[in-house]
């Protein structure tokens, strides 16, 4: 009980935290949405005229802060987040979001886990077959891997797939253009298409960490005497691995995985940037580019809002996995 | 209490400490590999002028678009500055803010996570949260937010969100290892011995931990490096200034790969690779130090 209610008071204090520095932190700052505007719009449009607009979709520049603060945490808990003051103005922010969360959940969401799956089944064959060529060859190339800079990847990928001798595969957008969505084979095929480029880059930068930190547990987790019980035994040698090494190995990684699982809302900026991919990333990074505070805010608390749900997800999977963790939350840890 | 206690007792053992791990770090493969690179980036980023005869990298001074050639070894920009002396002088900005972010992030990691181990009760239950809260918050949007709004990114604000958003996963396990010592005979036997608190955090307690910090700062400075690069490929840096995140930006910015420069944009972002690879091998390389299960196998054999 007493574990339950310090982990419900870690989740609305991180979201008073993210929510409370999202709001202040653009506006303690130079730059303000109607400057933003103005130069949007080069300046053909006198500033009192935009800012009466924005005033219309709910731009309050002379009320008192704290007011705005008090009606601004209200509005983020009752879902009224209000309309975009930025990019696509007057749109509502619900709507905006709406468009963009299932294009980041698919493209993000699947490659996240895919390459969570395969990094741990690679990791643990490598640790498994200690000293085998996967084990020698394993390590170096994905220390390299991991350490890799995202955009660049996708660049390079970019260069080498949708551009000069190759451009077999598309580096911008996430269908084509010219076909009208609808669940026509054309529609997905062009949607699948344009979605290798970015998902490779993804699996690349995220698949060696999960090997190495897979391979390294379960080795640790070999020399443990239950295995070796195992062994002694008489199981068979899959049954050891994966009842019993893999088993335990992958443990540590699981809170790893629910963060990495809630990053995907958010982590994909750079990603969406260079791919020009219309998920929730890039319109983030539009958002902040646009001064536009209530789309801004609203993806804010969403990004913290998809951590803190993955992270209650694998408070549960802990238990379920782990029949330890399950007697040890009587004692508050 | 004394001094004089203070500075010579942990002497040879930290002597001895720092011996064994040269010898460690010369004998394994990935150590040197990170090891060479980064000793030759630091060279670089100290006599930039040794490197290159241009002077002002910046300066539009030649035809833009040429092709390598032994004037220009990776050819100009669309804009028409010399690639390779770009790469030269962006290397010390780059290599700063690793080395500066990351030790300030390891800095404060430590402060927090093992005060908060140390002193337990309340002041612990604090700490944690606020280590735990800063944790979960989406670091990359949030560095977006901080370094958009503070006035276009100089060096000096993308080194103060890097910090910010890069120690709290370091606090997080340093306190995990504070917790672990806490009970252990030879801190025990300090407080028996009447050793003041400070005396015990700092001669005793830290240097067990040596290990776990080094790691942490090579995990903050690969962190510094990916997320500062990233930033300024964004353009949320100063786009005037010399790095390779900020080449990277002009790249993308004047489609470097369309126009037929492409080195323009494949050669910074190689270099920031190749920096956060320096740092990643030598962390994995500190990993197989400290535990031997996980060298490869064959060396292993050898060096017994």
């Amino acid at each position: 009980m007493r574990f339950l209610l310090r982990r419900l008071g870690f989740f609305v204090l991180t979201l008073w935290a993210a929510l409370t520095l999202n709001f202040f932190v653009p506006r303690f700052m130079p730059g303000d949405p109607v400057a933003a505007l103005t130069a949007r719009t080069r300046g053909r449009v006198s500033r009192d005229a935009l800012e009466q607009m924005l005033t219309s979709f709910g731009y309050k520049p002379d009320q008192n802060l704290f007011v705005q603060y008090v009606e601004y945490l209200g509005n983020m808990f009752t879902g009224d987040w209000g309309r975009s003051i930025g990019g696509q103005l007057g749109e509502p922010v619900t709507g905006l979001i709406g468009q963009a969360l299932p294009w980041t959940l698919g493209l993000v969401g699947i490659t996240t886990v895919l390459a969570f799956a395969l990094g741990t089944m690679i990791g643990t064959v490598a640790g498994w077959r200690r000293g085998g060529w996967l084990d020698s060859l394993l390590p170096p190339v994905f220390v390299v891997t991991s350490a890799l800079p995202v955009f660049w990847v996708a660049l390079m990928l970019i260069f080498a797939f949708s551009m000069n001798a190759g451009s077999v595969l598309p580096g911008t957008f996430n269908y084509d253009n010219s076909i009208v969505p609808g669940f026509s084979p054309g529609f997905v095929g062009s949607v699948l298409q344009h979605a290798v480029l970015p998902a490779a880059t993804l699996l690349i930068t995220l698949i060696g960490g999960w090997i190495l930190t897979m391979r390294n547990n379960m080795i640790t987790t070999l020399a443990e005497d239950y295995v070796r019980m195992g062994r002694a035994k008489g199981l068979s040698p899959r049954r050891v691995m994966y009842g019993y090494a893999a088993r335990n190995a992958v443990l540590p990684n699981l809170t790893g995985f629910a963060m990495s699982l809630g990053f995907v809302v958010s982590g994909a900026v750079l990603i969406e940037f260079v791919f020009s991919y219309n998920g929730v990333g890039y319109l983030f990074y539009n958002s902040v580019q646009n001064v536009d505070y209530p789309l801004m805010q609203a993806l804010f608390m969403l990004f913290t809002v998809a951590v803190l749900a993955a992270l209650l997800i694998v408070d549960i999977a802990t238990v379920w996995l782990d029949p330890r963790a399950r007697s040890a939350d009587a004692g508050g840890r | 209490m004394t001094a004089t206690t203070v500075v010579h007792t942990p002497e040879p053992a930290a002597r001895q400490a720092s011996g064994g791990l040269w010898r460690a770090v010369r004998h394994n493969r990935k150590a040197m590999a990170g090891a060479v690179i980064l000793f030759v980036f630091t060279v670089i980023a100290t006599f930039p002028g040794v490197f290159t005869t241009v002077d002002h990298p910046d300066e539009l001074a030649f035809p833009p678009g040429l092709s390598p050639s032994t004037g220009h070894l990776l050819g100009t920009t669309g804009l028409g500055q010399d690639v390779y002396s770009q790469l030269i002088y962006g290397t010390r900005e780059s290599l700063v803010i690793a080395v500066v972010a990351g030790a300030l992030a390891t800095v404060l990691a430590v402060l927090v996570g093992v005060t908060a181990a140390y002193l337990g009760g309340i002041a612990d239950d604090v700490l944690s949260m606020l280590t735990n809260v800063v944790l979960v918050i989406p670091a990359f949007p949030l560095v977006i937010i901080l370094a958009k709004y503070a006035g276009k990114g100089s060096l000096g604000v993308i080194l103060v969100v890097l910090v910010f958003t890069g120690w709290s996963y370091g606090a997080n396990q340093l306190r995990a290892q504070a917790l672990a010592l806490r009970n252990r005979d030879f801190l025990q036997s300090a407080r028996v011995r009447g050793e003041r608190r400070s005396y015990i955090v700092v001669f005793e307690v830290l240097p067990n931990m040596t290990s776990l910090i080094v790691a942490n700062f090579l995990g903050a400075a690969l962190y510094s490096v990916l997320t500062a690069a990233g930033l300024q490929f964004l353009g949320l840096g100063d786009p005037a200034s010399a790095s390779w995140g900020t080449m990277l930006y002009w790249a993308k910015n004047q489609e470097a790969l369309q126009s037929g420069t492409p080195l323009w944009a494949i050669a910074p972002g190689l270099c920031v690779a190749l920096l956060g690879v320096a740092f990643a091998l030598v962390n994995y390389a500190f990993d197989e130090i400290g535990n031997p299960a996980l060298r490869p196998v064959r060396r292993r054999r050898r060096e017994r």
